[in-house]
């Protein structure tokens, strides 16, 4: 039998996915398309039809240090937040999975945060840690200038790492968390009886089994670095100070809408998609291939 | 080997108590199953023990020391579970080695092991595949070894072979039983199947809704059932019961449809009139053409080869006797029996309790029971 729902009504079945395809050919093909051509041709200084340049675009962008400059900030940010955010969220998850009195409590609390808009997110981020007002205001009484996310770069990357980090623990915690609730209680109960301590069991068993789920989120986290932190950057830092939190997308938004380069800023979008496009071909080729016991 | 003694334990799961309040010795070396329908607390009591379960009110004792407070793995019991709970991406010989790599067991000396428990439990071919890649019999066997190898003061096993077909079923019954001769470690072994039971106990428990109804050696509780609960659970085919209306004069059990048992006087010379269940076995009647005859209503015919039963009707009751193959037998056709008085057990209509023979009345018979056990 076949497994799959068939529409016997080849024009019903077309009306039905009708709007969604005209959605996604509205907001994601057509922008796409549109970008392609911008990084492709130059404007006329005084209006008129735009003028095919070929690869000047991407020249201009390969050849900027200010563009390496920022492909090493978003790569330093991705990597230290999909770390962060996945080891943080696991071990949550770990704890809440214990089933200890009052789990269900803290799974809530732990997915609130995933459900704030990362605008938000960056605004109480930017209040709790300015220096002269917040929480590490009265750290920084103590020790003057420990942390000054605006004059201090490395503050500042560390700023939006913690931020996006935090927004993404949510969403990768219920991962976790399913995942972990659908290993079978007997396999750590074994455990125990083998003797395995609570950490042990963790690191031998439970780890183990969640690598499919691991593996899945490395990859959803460091895509959503790369494309979904423009929000906490805008808010937070502004890319500054001296570009050191100038992540790709947030370059893009710069170069395009403030110094009103739309081609620069098409040619280095279409960079930051065909990242993007990498990863979840690798993703899909390599990793959620190999990682399955069953 | 230990012994574990179980008092006055109780479980409690949000308000619903489950086990109410078991008493169990069980002697160092012995091999006991705990038996009973599903639900009834087997599993709780066993995991109890094992220190996975928290006991709610109650003792655990293992070698005379209490272990209500104690870890799964400071309580020395090994268990294999019913669904075997092999670790899905650890190899045959990282599975049964997993407790004694825990116990920072040289690696040399845990090969040694894991190769001598694998060639006990004919599995040595099969070390380094994984779980996924073996039949259900072999994770069997990987989840006994992974139990064997940490030679614990205890086995635990719950529901071993229920996942197994019939035939192996009865392999690893026979396995599971030299094993306990070998190496002589005390057992707890729970299962619904009262064949299992039967075969594989010294001593057997029989439960029933969070309770305790019975602790005996197979034979005992096969030929004296402490209540109509137990004999309805224990034999294959288990013994028939039917209820009917005790006249002490006559020393005979009027059933619905106003046939007669005899029962033996001698036995229970002073029962008063009143309902009554009979009790007997399937082997228990014999056909014939006597004048004193039982009439059934044979239904449908098992042939066994040796032996077939019939599932009869009496007195609107199904009853099941055993028959040689070589009488003549219908369904359909009524057929004339007897059953030997000496053969008729009898049971308290009201609480299913058994009466043992010489007492004064049903009544007395069952506080008398109650205040013996
Ligand atoms: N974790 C649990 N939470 C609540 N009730 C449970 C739990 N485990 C078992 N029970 C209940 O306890 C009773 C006994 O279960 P169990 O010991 O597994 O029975 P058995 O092993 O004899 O089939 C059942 O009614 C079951 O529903
Ligand atoms: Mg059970």
């Amino acid at each position: 039998m076949d497994k799959h729902a068939t529409f016997s009504n080849t024009w019903l079945a077309t009306a039905l996915i009708i709007p969604q395809l005209l959605l996604v050919f509205v907001f994601f093909y057509w922008p796409t398309a549109e970008a392609v051509y911008w990084a492709f041709t130059l404007e006329q200084p005084f209006g008129g039809s735009n003028q095919w340049v070929g690869m000047q675009n991407f020249q201009t962008v390969f050849n900027d240090s200010k563009y390496w400059n920022s492909v090493i900030v978003s790569i330093i940010f991705a990597l230290a937040t999909t770390a962060l955010s996945l080891i943080i969220s696991l071990g949550l998850a770990l704890l809440v999975d214990r089933r200890l009195p009052g789990h269900q409590l803290f799974s809530f609390a732990y997915f609130i945060p995933y459900a704030m808009a990362a605008p938000a997110a960056g605004l109480a981020f930017r209040f709790i840690f300015a220096p002269s007002a917040g929480f590490m205001a009265a750290i920084n009484e103590w020790y003057p200038n420990l942390w000054n996310p605006a004059t201090n770069g490395s503050h500042a990357l560390l700023l939006i790492i913690l931020c996006q980090s935090w927004q993404s623990i949510g969403y990768n915690f219920v991962f976790f968390l399913a995942a972990l609730q659908s290993i079978p209680r007997t396999l750590t109960e074994a455990g125990a009886m083998d003797g395995a301590s609570v950490l042990r069991r963790m690191a031998d068993i439970q780890i183990p089994l969640v690598a499919p789920t691991l593996f899945f989120l490395i990859i959803i986290n460091l895509t959503d670095s790369f494309v979904n932190s423009f929000g906490i950057v805008d808010i937070t830092t502004h890319g500054g100070p001296a570009r050191a939190t100038d992540l790709m997308v947030y370059k893009i938004y710069f170069d395009g809408f403030k110094a009103q380069d739309y081609s620069l800023a098409a040619a280095e979008s279409i960079v930051l998609m065909l990242l993007v496009i990498a990863l979840t071909f690798f993703q899909f080729r390599f990793v959620e291939r190999r990682v399955h016991y069953n | 080997m230990s012994n574990i003694s179980i008092r006055k334990v109780r479980k409690t799961y949000d308000k619903n108590e489950v086990v109410h309040g078991v008493d169990l010795e069980v002697a160092a070396g012995e091999f006991v199953v705990l038996l009973g329908p599903s639900g009834c607390g087997k599993s709780t009591l066993l995991r109890m023990v094992a220190g996975l379960e928290a006991i709610t009110s109650g003792e655990i004792a293992i070698g005379n020391k209490i272990v209500n407070k104690l870890e799964p793995r400071e309580r020395g019991c090994a268990m294999v579970f019913q669904n075997y709970a092999l670790y899905p991406h650890m190899s045959v010989a990282e599975n049964i080695g997993y407790a004694l790599k825990i116990a920072r067991v040289p690696k040399v000396e845990r090969n040694e092991k894991i190769r001598s428990v694998a060639e006990t439990l004919n599995i040595a071919d099969f070390l380094d595949r994984k779980p996924a890649q073996l039949s259900g019999g072999q994770r069997q066997r990987v989840a006994m070894g992974r139990a064997m190898i940490r030679e614990p003061k205890i086995f635990l096993y719950d529901e071993p072979l229920s996942n197994l077909d019939a035939k192996l079923r009865v392999a690893m019954r026979l396995e599971i039983r030299k094993l306990h001769q070998r190496l002589g470690t005390t057992t707890l072994f729970v299962t619904h199947d009262q064949v299992e039971a039967m075969t594989l106990a010294d001593r057997i428990v029989v439960m029933n809704k969070g309770i305790i109804e019975q602790v005996g050696t197979p034979l005992e509780i096969y030929s004296r059932p402490a209540s109509a609960y137990v004999a309805g659970f224990i034999g294959s085919p288990s013994l028939n019961m039917i209820k009917g209306v005790l006249n002490p004069e006559t020393a005979t059990i009027t059933l619905n449809d106003g046939q007669a048992l005899q029962y033996d006087l001698k036995r229970w010379p002073n029962l008063h009139a009143g309902e009554i269940i009979a009790g007997f076995r399937a082997e228990a009647v014999s056909l014939c053409n006597s004048s004193k005859s039982l009439t059934l209503n044979p239904q449908f015919i098992e042939e066994l080869g040796v032996s077939r039963q019939l599932h009869c009707e009496l007195a609107g009751e199904q009853i099941i006797v055993t028959s040689q193959s070589d009488h003549d037998v219908k369904a359909g056709i009524p057929l004339h029996v007897t059953i030997e008085p000496g053969q008729i057990q009898l049971f308290n209509a009201q609480t299913g309790v058994r009466l043992e023979t010489e007492v004064y009345d049903v009544d007395a018979s069952v506080t008398q029971i109650r205040k013996a056990s």
